[in-house]
């Protein structure tokens, strides 16, 4: 019950906070609506057991990469007629109400026969554990994984960034 | 189905496919590029929140040890991806904002600057 009134407590901040990002006609609200995303995304992380996921999700995007976000948007400084005019019109609300509708009642509908009990049921015993085996979505479970099951996507990934670091440079440094 | 037991797989899912068609919106309606890169963002948490759903909700019993957890593995790789795609992404808005002074993808029609 508990976990009922925090699922939909944060799901309802993840919509609302995820609709002001792309209806604010400002995108420095936009991106700050888009941490408040962040940060009930992460609870909703944690009621999954991830625990580590949610301290990445704050540390990683609602730390580091919006912040590379609001310095863009201080540094190009637009003007207030270089925001153009407000472009989502009621029948585009009215479109993505119907759009979210039904892709809402597609995963419900779709998936909802997969999950009988909210878990599969395989020979007449859920296969979720109501109570998680110990550890799980822990930085000693994940690293376990990390290290040992994609060792070297983990190390692919250090590459991917140190690629990234330097690209970024070189495209917004003009003249090297 | 009761609706009110939350802590189902499928509410998760639906919140996933919510989060994903508010991004795909984004990417869509507006044509501020930076709003643009925002939405992505939101789309990647999207897959993300799936990806959890289903490594808390397992399809499959009795899943080998080691891979119980490959969801959380596959958000780590996303989420590093995305920081790598943002950085990039902005650096690319920012070489372009220096040619055009706009953040209008709409004006973003030449592939010469």
């Amino acid at each position: 019950m508990v976990e009922a009134i925090l699922f939909y407590l944060f799901a309802a901040g993840v919509l609302v906070a995820g609709a002001q990002v792309i209806f604010r006609r400002n995108p420095i609200y936009g991106a700050l609506s888009l941490v408040g995303c962040f940060f009930f995304l992460s609870g909703v992380y944690v009621l999954l057991g991830a625990h580590l996921i949610a301290i990445l999700q704050i540390l990683v995007y609602a730390g580091a990469v919006m912040v590379l976000f609001v310095f863009v948007i201080m540094l190009l400084n637009l003007k207030e007629e270089e925001l153009g005019e407000q472009r989502i019109t009621a029948w585009k609300g009215i479109g993505l109400a119907a759009v979210m509708v039904a892709a809402g009642v597609i995963a419900w509908r779709a998936l909802g026969p997969a999950f009988p009990q909210g878990a599969l049921v395989q020979a007449g015993r859920r296969v979720d554990n109501a109570v998680l085996i110990a550890g799980f979505g822990g930085v000693k479970a994940v690293g376990r994984t990390l290290y040992l099951a994609s060792i070297l996507p983990f190390e692919v990934t250090s590459l991917l960034l140190l690629v990234a670091v330097v690209a970024a440079v070189v495209v917004a440094k003009g003249k090297i | 189905m009761d609706f009110f037991h939350a802590h189902q797989a499928q509410h998760y899912l639906v919140l996933g496919a919510l989060l994903f068609a508010l991004g795909a919106a984004g990417v869509v309606l507006r044509r501020n590029a930076i709003i643009v890169l925002m939405s992505i963002e939101l789309m990647l948490n999207a897959v993300n929140l799936t990806f959890l759903a289903f490594a808390r909700f397992p399809l499959v019993a009795n899943s080998p040890m080691g891979s119980f957890l490959s969801g959380h593995a596959a958000v780590f790789f996303v989420i590093a991806t995305a920081a790598a795609e943002a950085a990039v992404g902005l650096a690319i808005i920012i070489a372009v904002f220096r040619s055009r002074t706009s953040v209008n993808v709409d004006e973003f029609d030449t592939l010469k600057l």
